[in-house]
Protein backbone atom coordinates (compact mmCIF):
# COMPACT_ATOMS: atom_id res chain seq x y z
CA UNK A 1 0.00 0.00 0.00
CA UNK A 2 1.30 3.07 -1.02
CA UNK A 3 -0.38 6.49 0.16
CA UNK A 4 -1.43 7.50 -3.59
CA UNK A 5 -3.23 3.76 -3.57
CA UNK A 6 -4.75 4.79 -0.66
CA UNK A 7 -5.63 8.69 -1.05
CA UNK A 8 -7.40 6.80 -4.59
CA UNK A 9 -9.40 4.52 -2.33
CA UNK A 10 -10.45 6.32 0.41
CA UNK A 11 -11.04 9.44 -1.82
CA UNK A 12 -13.47 12.54 -0.68
CA UNK A 13 -13.24 11.00 2.81
CA UNK A 14 -9.63 12.64 3.40
CA UNK A 15 -9.76 16.11 4.58
CA UNK A 16 -6.02 16.41 5.00
CA UNK A 17 -3.06 14.38 4.50
CA UNK A 18 0.19 15.29 6.08
CA UNK A 19 3.30 13.07 4.91
CA UNK A 20 6.73 13.47 8.10
CA UNK A 21 8.47 11.09 6.18
CA UNK A 22 8.85 8.20 3.75
CA UNK A 23 7.45 5.80 6.23
CA UNK A 24 5.15 7.97 8.19
CA UNK A 25 1.66 9.26 7.23
CA UNK A 26 -0.76 11.18 9.15
CA UNK A 27 -4.54 11.10 7.24
CA UNK A 28 -6.95 13.47 8.31
CA UNK A 29 -10.86 11.93 8.12
CA UNK A 30 -13.88 13.29 9.59
CA UNK A 31 -15.43 11.41 12.67
CA UNK A 32 -18.63 9.88 11.02
CA UNK A 33 -16.25 7.95 8.75
CA UNK A 34 -13.71 6.12 11.14
CA UNK A 35 -15.60 2.68 10.46
CA UNK A 36 -15.70 2.54 6.64
CA UNK A 37 -12.14 4.11 6.71
CA UNK A 38 -10.30 1.49 9.09
CA UNK A 39 -12.47 -1.57 7.22
CA UNK A 40 -10.70 -0.69 4.29
CA UNK A 41 -7.42 0.00 5.95
CA UNK A 42 -7.93 -3.68 7.62
CA UNK A 43 -9.88 -5.88 5.23
CA UNK A 44 -8.92 -4.46 2.26
CA UNK A 45 -5.44 -3.26 2.45
CA UNK A 46 -4.15 -5.71 5.21
CA UNK A 47 -2.63 -3.24 7.54
CA UNK A 48 -2.44 -4.44 11.09
CA UNK A 49 -4.26 -1.82 14.15
CA UNK A 50 -0.75 -1.53 15.89
CA UNK A 51 -2.77 1.17 18.58
CA UNK A 52 -4.63 4.14 18.83
CA UNK A 53 -3.86 7.43 20.70
CA UNK A 54 -6.18 9.54 22.43
CA UNK A 55 -5.50 13.15 23.23
CA UNK A 56 -7.42 15.93 24.78
CA UNK A 57 -6.45 19.29 22.55
CA UNK A 58 -8.29 22.75 23.04
CA UNK A 59 -10.42 22.42 19.48
CA UNK A 60 -11.68 18.94 20.94
CA UNK A 61 -10.49 14.86 21.26
CA UNK A 62 -8.02 13.58 18.91
CA UNK A 63 -7.79 9.90 17.66
CA UNK A 64 -5.32 8.65 16.09
CA UNK A 65 -5.44 5.17 14.92
CA UNK A 66 -1.90 3.48 13.94
CA UNK A 67 -2.39 1.15 11.02
CA UNK A 68 0.98 -0.31 10.26
CA UNK A 69 1.11 -1.36 6.96
CA UNK A 70 4.13 -4.70 7.77
CA UNK A 71 4.57 -5.51 4.36
CA UNK A 72 6.85 -2.93 3.23
CA UNK A 73 6.97 -1.08 6.89
CA UNK A 74 4.67 2.35 6.75
CA UNK A 75 2.78 3.52 9.16
CA UNK A 76 -0.67 5.28 8.26
CA UNK A 77 -2.75 7.00 10.92
CA UNK A 78 -6.01 8.20 10.41
CA UNK A 79 -6.91 10.44 12.82
CA UNK A 80 -10.27 12.10 13.47
CA UNK A 81 -10.91 15.43 15.67
CA UNK A 82 -14.14 15.30 17.58
CA UNK A 83 -15.26 18.49 18.82
CA UNK A 84 -17.98 17.96 20.72
CA UNK A 85 -15.85 17.84 24.03
CA UNK A 86 -18.96 17.85 26.59
CA UNK A 87 -20.47 14.34 24.42
CA UNK A 88 -17.73 13.16 22.64
CA UNK A 89 -18.64 10.09 20.74
CA UNK A 90 -17.42 7.69 18.39
CA UNK A 91 -17.93 4.52 16.02
CA UNK A 92 -16.24 1.40 17.73
CA UNK A 93 -13.93 -0.06 14.82
CA UNK A 94 -13.93 -3.29 17.06
CA UNK A 95 -16.64 -4.74 14.80
CA UNK A 96 -13.48 -4.42 12.13
CA UNK A 97 -11.10 -5.77 14.30
CA UNK A 98 -10.66 -7.33 17.63
CA UNK A 99 -7.18 -5.68 18.30
CA UNK A 100 -9.36 -2.11 19.16
CA UNK A 101 -10.79 -3.86 21.82
CA UNK A 102 -8.57 -2.95 25.37
CA UNK A 103 -7.72 0.14 23.45
CA UNK A 104 -11.11 2.01 22.74
CA UNK A 105 -11.83 0.49 26.08
CA UNK A 106 -8.69 2.27 27.55
CA UNK A 107 -9.17 5.50 25.71
CA UNK A 108 -12.97 5.59 26.89
CA UNK A 109 -11.68 5.38 31.26
CA UNK A 110 -9.01 7.72 30.29
CA UNK A 111 -10.27 10.44 28.32
CA UNK A 112 -14.34 9.41 28.76
CA UNK A 113 -14.62 9.19 24.88
CA UNK A 114 -18.06 6.42 24.46
CA UNK A 115 -17.72 4.65 21.71
CA UNK A 116 -20.79 3.49 20.02
CA UNK A 117 -21.47 -0.21 19.41
CA UNK A 118 -18.45 -1.57 21.68
CA UNK A 119 -19.48 -5.27 22.58
CA UNK A 120 -18.01 -4.88 25.94
CA UNK A 121 -17.02 -1.19 26.75
CA UNK A 122 -15.86 -1.19 30.60
CA UNK A 123 -12.81 -0.07 32.84
CA UNK A 124 -9.92 -1.58 31.71
CA UNK A 125 -7.03 -0.19 33.58
CA UNK A 126 -8.67 1.80 36.67
CA UNK A 127 -10.56 0.52 39.39
CA UNK A 128 -14.28 -0.28 39.79
CA UNK A 129 -14.28 2.50 42.92
CA UNK A 130 -12.27 5.08 40.84
CA UNK A 131 -14.70 8.57 40.56
CA UNK A 132 -16.87 8.12 37.59
CA UNK A 133 -16.89 11.68 36.61
CA UNK A 134 -12.69 11.92 36.46
CA UNK A 135 -11.03 11.44 33.20
CA UNK A 136 -7.18 11.04 33.97
CA UNK A 137 -5.66 11.95 30.34
CA UNK A 138 -8.17 15.49 30.10
CA UNK A 139 -6.36 18.35 30.48
CA UNK A 140 -6.97 20.87 32.86
CA UNK B 1 -24.26 -14.33 30.22
CA UNK B 2 -25.95 -11.98 32.73
CA UNK B 3 -27.35 -15.27 34.20
CA UNK B 4 -24.19 -16.85 34.94
CA UNK B 5 -22.79 -13.57 36.50
CA UNK B 6 -25.55 -13.62 39.10
CA UNK B 7 -24.86 -16.80 39.75
CA UNK B 8 -21.14 -16.98 40.85
CA UNK B 9 -18.83 -14.07 42.66
CA UNK B 10 -15.22 -14.16 42.05
CA UNK B 11 -12.93 -13.17 44.95
CA UNK B 12 -9.52 -12.83 44.18
CA UNK B 13 -7.74 -14.37 47.18
CA UNK B 14 -4.43 -13.41 48.54
CA UNK B 15 -3.10 -9.75 48.56
CA UNK B 16 -1.28 -8.80 45.37
CA UNK B 17 1.84 -8.69 45.05
CA UNK B 18 3.45 -6.07 42.26
CA UNK B 19 6.83 -5.96 42.62
CA UNK B 20 7.59 -9.99 42.36
CA UNK B 21 4.41 -11.31 40.43
CA UNK B 22 2.41 -9.39 38.00
CA UNK B 23 -0.86 -9.25 39.07
CA UNK B 24 -3.42 -9.70 36.11
CA UNK B 25 -6.67 -12.20 36.80
CA UNK B 26 -8.13 -14.34 34.28
CA UNK B 27 -11.28 -16.12 35.04
CA UNK B 28 -11.77 -19.33 33.26
CA UNK B 29 -14.87 -20.36 32.24
CA UNK B 30 -14.84 -24.74 32.05
CA UNK B 31 -17.60 -27.01 31.86
CA UNK B 32 -15.90 -30.07 33.69
CA UNK B 33 -11.90 -29.95 32.58
CA UNK B 34 -12.99 -28.21 29.50
CA UNK B 35 -12.48 -24.26 29.33
CA UNK B 36 -14.74 -22.27 27.42
CA UNK B 37 -14.61 -18.72 28.34
CA UNK B 38 -12.13 -16.58 29.14
CA UNK B 39 -12.03 -13.40 30.84
CA UNK B 40 -9.37 -11.25 31.52
CA UNK B 41 -8.78 -8.47 34.42
CA UNK B 42 -5.60 -6.52 34.15
CA UNK B 43 -4.95 -2.85 35.83
CA UNK B 44 -3.62 -3.86 38.90
CA UNK B 45 0.20 -2.50 38.00
CA UNK B 46 -1.19 0.75 36.36
CA UNK B 47 0.78 3.38 37.28
CA UNK B 48 0.14 6.01 35.05
CA UNK B 49 3.41 6.69 33.38
CA UNK B 50 1.71 8.13 30.11
CA UNK B 51 0.70 11.08 32.37
CA UNK B 52 3.82 11.07 34.00
CA UNK B 53 6.18 11.28 31.24
CA UNK B 54 4.15 14.55 30.25
CA UNK B 55 6.03 16.15 33.41
CA UNK B 56 9.22 15.22 32.40
CA UNK B 57 11.64 16.84 29.84
CA UNK B 58 12.79 14.71 27.22
CA UNK B 59 15.71 13.82 27.87
CA UNK B 60 14.60 12.17 31.74
CA UNK B 61 11.63 10.03 29.66
CA UNK B 62 14.42 7.01 28.53
CA UNK B 63 14.36 6.72 32.67
CA UNK B 64 10.79 6.55 33.17
CA UNK B 65 10.20 4.39 30.35
CA UNK B 66 12.85 1.87 31.74
CA UNK B 67 10.79 1.14 34.70
CA UNK B 68 7.97 -0.01 32.71
CA UNK B 69 9.44 -3.34 32.47
CA UNK B 70 12.49 -5.52 34.44
CA UNK B 71 12.80 -8.02 31.96
CA UNK B 72 12.33 -5.98 28.50
CA UNK B 73 13.74 -2.74 30.28
CA UNK B 74 15.66 -1.60 27.32
CA UNK B 75 12.91 -1.97 24.85
CA UNK B 76 10.98 0.99 25.99
CA UNK B 77 13.78 3.32 26.17
CA UNK B 78 14.35 1.93 22.32
CA UNK B 79 11.29 2.86 20.69
CA UNK B 80 11.17 5.75 22.89
CA UNK B 81 14.63 7.41 20.99
CA UNK B 82 13.13 6.33 17.85
CA UNK B 83 10.21 8.12 18.26
CA UNK B 84 11.93 11.12 19.09
CA UNK B 85 14.26 10.77 16.55
CA UNK B 86 10.97 10.56 13.86
CA UNK B 87 9.75 13.26 15.41
CA UNK B 88 13.16 15.59 15.39
CA UNK B 89 14.46 13.95 12.22
CA UNK B 90 17.61 13.33 14.08
CA UNK B 91 20.68 10.81 12.65
CA UNK B 92 22.59 9.36 14.62
CA UNK B 93 26.47 7.91 14.20
CA UNK B 94 27.18 4.28 13.07
CA UNK B 95 28.49 3.18 16.29
CA UNK B 96 26.08 4.05 18.41
CA UNK B 97 23.47 2.23 15.98
CA UNK B 98 25.45 -0.85 16.22
CA UNK B 99 26.07 -0.55 19.81
CA UNK B 100 21.85 -0.03 20.15
CA UNK B 101 21.53 -3.25 17.98
CA UNK B 102 24.10 -4.99 20.99
CA UNK B 103 21.75 -4.11 24.02
CA UNK B 104 18.37 -4.87 22.15
CA UNK B 105 19.44 -8.44 21.05
CA UNK B 106 21.59 -9.11 24.17
CA UNK B 107 18.14 -8.18 26.05
CA UNK B 108 16.35 -10.56 23.96
CA UNK B 109 18.75 -13.67 24.99
CA UNK B 110 18.36 -13.48 27.97
CA UNK B 111 14.36 -12.87 27.93
CA UNK B 112 14.06 -15.63 25.44
CA UNK B 113 16.12 -18.03 28.27
CA UNK B 114 14.14 -16.59 31.00
CA UNK B 115 10.65 -17.72 29.29
CA UNK B 116 12.30 -21.21 28.15
CA UNK B 117 13.37 -21.71 31.92
CA UNK B 118 10.25 -21.00 32.77
CA UNK B 119 8.73 -23.06 29.74
CA UNK B 120 10.42 -26.11 31.13
CA UNK B 121 8.93 -25.42 34.95
CA UNK B 122 5.56 -25.13 33.81
CA UNK B 123 5.82 -28.48 32.14
CA UNK B 124 7.44 -30.21 35.14
CA UNK B 125 10.88 -30.28 33.99
CA UNK B 126 12.17 -28.56 36.41
CA UNK B 127 15.69 -29.58 35.38
CA UNK B 128 15.27 -27.58 31.89
CA UNK B 129 14.55 -24.83 34.18
CA UNK B 130 17.53 -24.47 36.06
CA UNK B 131 19.72 -25.90 33.37
CA UNK B 132 18.75 -22.95 30.85
CA UNK B 133 18.49 -20.22 34.05
CA UNK B 134 22.32 -21.16 34.47
CA UNK B 135 23.18 -20.18 30.47
CA UNK B 136 20.82 -16.61 31.23
CA UNK B 137 23.72 -15.99 33.70
CA UNK B 138 26.52 -14.94 31.67
CA UNK B 139 24.32 -12.64 29.74
CA UNK B 140 23.19 -10.93 32.55
CA UNK B 141 27.32 -10.37 33.53
CA UNK B 142 28.09 -9.53 30.25
CA UNK B 143 25.10 -6.46 30.62
CA UNK B 144 26.98 -5.97 34.00
CA UNK B 145 30.34 -5.56 31.94
CA UNK B 146 28.86 -3.37 29.53
CA UNK B 147 26.37 -1.22 31.09
CA UNK B 148 26.62 -0.99 35.00
CA UNK B 149 23.68 -2.90 35.78
CA UNK B 150 22.30 -6.67 35.40
CA UNK B 151 19.03 -4.91 34.50
CA UNK B 152 17.67 -0.98 33.70
CA UNK B 153 20.72 -0.50 31.60
CA UNK B 154 20.14 3.66 31.06
CA UNK B 155 22.39 3.11 27.54
CA UNK B 156 19.50 4.99 25.46
CA UNK B 157 20.00 8.91 25.11
CA UNK B 158 17.68 10.76 22.59
CA UNK B 159 20.56 10.93 19.65
CA UNK B 160 22.97 8.49 20.76
CA UNK B 161 24.08 5.96 23.48
CA UNK B 162 25.05 7.04 26.94
CA UNK B 163 28.02 4.53 27.15
CA UNK B 164 30.63 3.36 24.88
CA UNK B 165 31.52 -0.39 24.23
CA UNK B 166 35.22 -0.24 24.11
CA UNK B 167 36.83 -2.62 21.71
CA UNK B 168 39.06 -4.84 23.95
CA UNK B 169 35.86 -5.73 25.47
CA UNK B 170 34.80 -7.35 21.97
CA UNK B 171 36.01 -10.76 22.38
CA UNK B 172 34.87 -11.24 25.49
CA UNK B 173 31.11 -11.11 24.30
CA UNK B 174 31.95 -12.63 20.79
CA UNK B 175 32.99 -15.95 23.57
CA UNK B 176 29.64 -15.67 25.34
CA UNK B 177 28.40 -15.53 22.21
CA UNK B 178 29.76 -18.76 21.14
CA UNK B 179 28.87 -20.08 24.34
CA UNK B 180 25.29 -19.62 24.83
CA UNK B 181 25.11 -20.82 20.81
CA UNK B 182 26.80 -24.35 21.63
CA UNK B 183 24.09 -25.19 24.25
CA UNK B 184 21.36 -23.43 22.22
CA UNK B 185 22.19 -26.34 19.89
CA UNK B 186 22.11 -28.88 22.26
CA UNK B 187 18.53 -27.73 23.75
CA UNK B 188 16.77 -27.16 20.20
CA UNK B 189 18.00 -31.12 20.08
CA UNK B 190 16.25 -31.99 22.97
CA UNK B 191 13.75 -30.01 22.52
CA UNK B 192 12.70 -31.52 18.89
CA UNK B 193 13.96 -35.11 20.13
CA UNK B 194 12.14 -35.44 23.55
CA UNK B 195 8.74 -37.46 22.23
CA UNK B 196 6.78 -36.49 25.53
CA UNK B 197 8.19 -32.80 25.07
CA UNK B 198 6.12 -32.62 21.54
CA UNK B 199 3.34 -34.59 22.76
CA UNK B 200 2.90 -32.22 25.51
CA UNK B 201 2.57 -29.33 23.54
CA UNK B 202 2.03 -30.37 20.01
CA UNK B 203 -1.53 -28.86 19.44
CA UNK B 204 -2.11 -27.53 21.98
CA UNK B 205 -3.36 -23.66 22.44
CA UNK B 206 -3.36 -22.99 18.83
CA UNK B 207 -3.46 -19.56 17.70
CA UNK B 208 -4.15 -19.70 13.96
CA UNK B 209 -2.82 -17.45 11.21
CA UNK B 210 -6.30 -15.86 10.83
CA UNK B 211 -7.16 -15.48 14.51
CA UNK B 212 -3.82 -14.05 15.19
CA UNK B 213 -4.56 -11.18 12.52
CA UNK B 214 -7.39 -10.55 13.44
CA UNK B 215 -6.75 -9.73 17.26
CA UNK B 216 -3.38 -8.17 16.05
CA UNK B 217 -1.01 -10.30 17.89
CA UNK B 218 2.91 -9.19 17.52
CA UNK B 219 6.44 -11.08 17.92
CA UNK B 220 7.17 -14.43 18.30
CA UNK B 221 3.33 -15.09 19.28
CA UNK B 222 1.96 -13.88 15.72
CA UNK B 223 5.53 -15.45 13.91
CA UNK B 224 4.68 -18.84 15.70
CA UNK B 225 1.37 -18.36 13.54
CA UNK B 226 2.60 -17.77 9.83
CA UNK B 227 2.23 -14.03 10.49
CA UNK B 228 5.52 -13.13 9.07
CA UNK B 229 6.00 -9.58 10.43
CA UNK B 230 9.47 -8.28 12.23
CA UNK B 231 9.89 -4.70 12.83
CA UNK B 232 13.74 -4.95 13.09
CA UNK B 233 12.95 -6.06 9.28
CA UNK B 234 9.87 -4.22 8.60
CA UNK B 235 10.95 -0.80 9.57
CA UNK B 236 14.58 -1.14 10.00
CA UNK B 237 16.02 1.44 12.73
CA UNK B 238 19.47 1.28 14.50
CA UNK B 239 21.79 -1.67 12.52
CA UNK B 240 19.49 -4.20 12.04
CA UNK B 241 19.88 -3.13 8.26
CA UNK B 242 23.79 -2.96 8.31
CA UNK B 243 24.00 -7.01 9.29
CA UNK B 244 22.76 -10.32 7.95
CA UNK B 245 20.31 -12.02 9.72
CA UNK B 246 16.48 -13.78 8.90
CA UNK B 247 12.91 -13.36 10.66
CA UNK B 248 11.83 -16.71 11.97
CA UNK B 249 8.40 -18.06 10.96
CA UNK B 250 6.68 -21.34 11.96
CA UNK B 251 3.17 -21.90 10.56
CA UNK B 252 1.48 -24.02 13.35
CA UNK B 253 1.01 -21.59 16.19
CA UNK B 254 0.75 -24.09 18.65
CA UNK B 255 2.83 -24.22 22.13
CA UNK B 256 5.35 -26.13 20.29
CA UNK B 257 6.12 -23.95 17.39
CA UNK B 258 6.16 -20.70 20.37
CA UNK B 259 9.21 -22.53 21.36
CA UNK B 260 10.54 -23.63 18.50
CA UNK B 261 10.44 -20.01 17.09
CA UNK B 262 12.25 -18.33 20.12
CA UNK B 263 15.09 -20.73 20.89
CA UNK B 264 15.59 -20.21 16.51
CA UNK B 265 15.22 -16.66 17.64
CA UNK B 266 18.01 -16.74 19.88
CA UNK B 267 20.17 -18.05 17.31
CA UNK B 268 19.40 -14.79 15.00
CA UNK B 269 20.36 -12.48 17.89
CA UNK B 270 23.88 -14.51 18.13
CA UNK B 271 24.11 -13.52 14.37
CA UNK B 272 23.46 -9.94 14.71
CA UNK B 273 25.23 -9.06 17.63
CA UNK B 274 28.09 -10.87 15.98
CA UNK B 275 27.92 -8.79 13.05
CA UNK B 276 27.43 -5.77 14.79
CA UNK B 277 30.46 -6.50 17.22
CA UNK B 278 32.37 -7.00 13.62
CA UNK B 279 30.67 -3.10 12.99
CA UNK B 280 32.24 -1.52 16.07
CA UNK B 281 35.62 -2.55 15.07
CA UNK B 282 35.20 -0.85 11.88
CA UNK B 283 34.20 2.83 13.38
CA UNK B 284 35.98 5.31 16.17
CA UNK B 285 35.52 5.15 19.65
CA UNK B 286 33.76 7.31 21.17
CA UNK B 287 31.73 8.77 18.45
CA UNK B 288 28.06 7.58 20.05
CA UNK B 289 26.27 10.42 20.17
CA UNK B 290 24.67 13.16 17.74
CA UNK B 291 24.38 16.42 20.25
CA UNK B 292 20.47 17.35 20.56
CA UNK B 293 19.49 20.57 21.95
CA UNK B 294 16.17 21.15 20.87
CA UNK B 295 12.95 19.75 20.17
CA UNK B 296 11.15 20.86 17.78
CA UNK B 297 7.21 21.37 17.58
CA UNK B 298 5.96 17.77 16.20
CA UNK B 299 5.14 14.61 16.30
CA UNK B 300 6.67 11.18 16.15
CA UNK B 301 6.55 7.27 15.80
CA UNK B 302 8.93 4.64 17.28
CA UNK B 303 8.67 1.17 17.36
CA UNK B 304 11.14 -1.53 18.41
CA UNK B 305 10.70 -5.50 18.33
CA UNK B 306 10.82 -6.48 21.92
CA UNK B 307 11.29 -10.47 22.57
CA UNK B 308 7.49 -10.48 22.64
CA UNK B 309 6.75 -8.20 20.17
CA UNK B 310 6.49 -4.67 18.82
CA UNK B 311 6.45 -1.85 21.19
CA UNK B 312 4.86 1.42 19.61
CA UNK B 313 5.71 4.55 21.30
CA UNK B 314 4.28 7.77 19.93
CA UNK B 315 5.30 11.10 20.83
CA UNK B 316 3.66 14.47 20.44
CA UNK B 317 5.93 17.89 21.07
CA UNK B 318 4.85 21.71 21.23
CA UNK B 319 8.17 23.07 21.09
CA UNK B 320 8.73 22.77 25.15
CA UNK B 321 10.63 20.62 26.71
CA UNK B 322 8.54 18.16 27.64
CA UNK B 323 6.30 15.64 25.59
CA UNK B 324 2.56 16.96 25.62
CA UNK B 325 1.34 13.38 24.88
CA UNK B 326 3.27 10.14 25.32
CA UNK B 327 1.54 7.09 23.84
CA UNK B 328 2.97 3.59 25.13
CA UNK B 329 2.12 0.55 24.04
CA UNK B 330 3.58 -2.83 24.78
CA UNK B 331 3.53 -6.02 22.65
CA UNK B 332 1.71 -8.07 25.58
CA UNK B 333 -0.97 -5.28 25.53
CA UNK B 334 -1.85 -6.72 21.71
CA UNK B 335 -1.06 -11.10 22.95
CA UNK B 336 -2.71 -11.56 26.45
CA UNK B 337 -6.49 -10.70 24.17
CA UNK B 338 -5.50 -13.58 22.18
CA UNK B 339 -5.62 -16.22 25.16
CA UNK B 340 -9.37 -15.73 24.91
CA UNK B 341 -9.24 -17.55 21.82
CA UNK B 342 -6.43 -19.72 22.15
CA UNK B 343 -7.16 -21.03 25.78
CA UNK B 344 -10.48 -21.36 25.28
CA UNK B 345 -9.75 -24.72 23.03
CA UNK B 346 -8.22 -26.87 25.88
CA UNK B 347 -8.76 -28.03 29.38
CA UNK B 348 -7.49 -26.19 32.78
CA UNK B 349 -4.20 -28.52 32.99
CA UNK B 350 -3.17 -26.92 29.92
CA UNK B 351 -4.40 -23.81 31.04
CA UNK B 352 -1.31 -22.53 32.22
CA UNK B 353 0.94 -23.45 29.65
CA UNK B 354 -0.93 -21.38 26.83
CA UNK B 355 -1.44 -18.51 28.79
CA UNK B 356 2.58 -18.47 29.59
CA UNK B 357 2.60 -18.62 25.93
CA UNK B 358 2.79 -15.65 24.93
CA UNK B 359 5.17 -14.69 27.60
CA UNK B 360 3.06 -12.59 29.55
CA UNK B 361 5.99 -11.26 31.34
CA UNK B 362 5.02 -14.19 33.06
CA UNK B 363 3.03 -15.03 36.51
CA UNK B 364 -0.17 -13.70 35.13
CA UNK B 365 -1.66 -17.52 35.92
CA UNK B 366 -0.67 -16.68 39.73
CA UNK B 367 -4.33 -16.34 40.72
CA UNK B 368 -7.41 -17.83 38.96
CA UNK B 369 -11.13 -18.05 39.34
CA UNK B 370 -12.62 -21.21 38.31
CA UNK B 371 -16.02 -21.23 37.46
CA UNK B 372 -17.55 -24.14 36.56
CA UNK B 373 -20.55 -23.61 34.52
CA UNK B 374 -22.65 -27.02 35.29
CA UNK B 375 -22.84 -26.31 39.12
CA UNK B 376 -22.54 -23.21 38.94
CA UNK B 377 -19.96 -23.18 41.36
CA UNK B 378 -16.84 -20.86 41.67
CA UNK B 379 -13.61 -22.06 43.45
CA UNK B 380 -10.37 -19.69 43.33
CA UNK B 381 -7.42 -22.03 42.59
CA UNK B 382 -3.86 -20.54 42.95
CA UNK B 383 -0.82 -20.55 40.19
CA UNK B 384 0.69 -23.03 42.03
CA UNK B 385 -2.33 -25.27 41.65
CA UNK B 386 -2.59 -24.70 38.41
CA UNK B 387 1.51 -25.09 37.16
CA UNK B 388 1.15 -28.69 39.10
CA UNK B 389 -1.83 -29.78 37.13
CA UNK B 390 0.02 -28.73 34.52
CA UNK B 391 3.30 -30.84 35.28
CA UNK B 392 0.92 -33.92 36.42
CA UNK B 393 -0.13 -34.35 32.63
CA UNK B 394 3.24 -33.97 31.15
CA UNK B 395 3.65 -37.13 33.94
CA UNK B 396 0.62 -38.92 32.58
CA UNK B 397 1.72 -38.61 29.11
CA UNK B 398 5.42 -39.92 30.30
CA UNK B 399 3.49 -42.91 32.25
CA UNK B 400 1.64 -43.49 29.05
CA UNK B 401 4.13 -43.82 27.40
CA UNK B 402 6.11 -45.91 28.73
CA UNK B 403 9.28 -44.09 29.45
CA UNK B 404 11.26 -44.18 33.10
CA UNK B 405 12.78 -41.05 33.60
CA UNK B 406 14.81 -40.30 36.79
Amino acid sequence: MTIEELKQRLGEKIIGVYEKNKQRYYIDIHPKDILECARIMFKEFGARLATATGIDTPKGFEILYHFSYDKNGKIFTLRVLIEDKKNPEIDSITLVTKAAEWIEREIYEMLGIKFKNHPNLKRLLLSDDFPKDIYPLRQG
Amino acid sequence: MAEDKKKTTIIPIGPYHPLQEEPEFFELHVEGEKVVKLDINIGYNHRGIEKLSESMHFDQVPFLVERICGICSTSHPFAYVNAVEDLAGIEIPDRAKYIRSIIGELERLHSHLLWLGLAGHFLGYNTVWMWVWKVREPVLELFEKITGNRNHYAMFKIGGVRRDIPNDEINAIMKTCDEIAKFLEMLYKVVMDDPVLVARTKGVGILTKEEAIEWGVVGPTARASGVDIDVRRDDPYAAYDMVEWKVIVTQNGDVFDKVVVRILECFESIKIIKGCLKGLEKTKEGNIETVVKNIPPGEGIGRHEAPRGEVFHYVRSDGTNRPIRHKIRAPSYMNVPSNQVAAIKGTISDAALVLAAVDPCYCCTERCAIVDLKTNQSRIISGDELVRMCQEKTKKIIEEMGIKNE
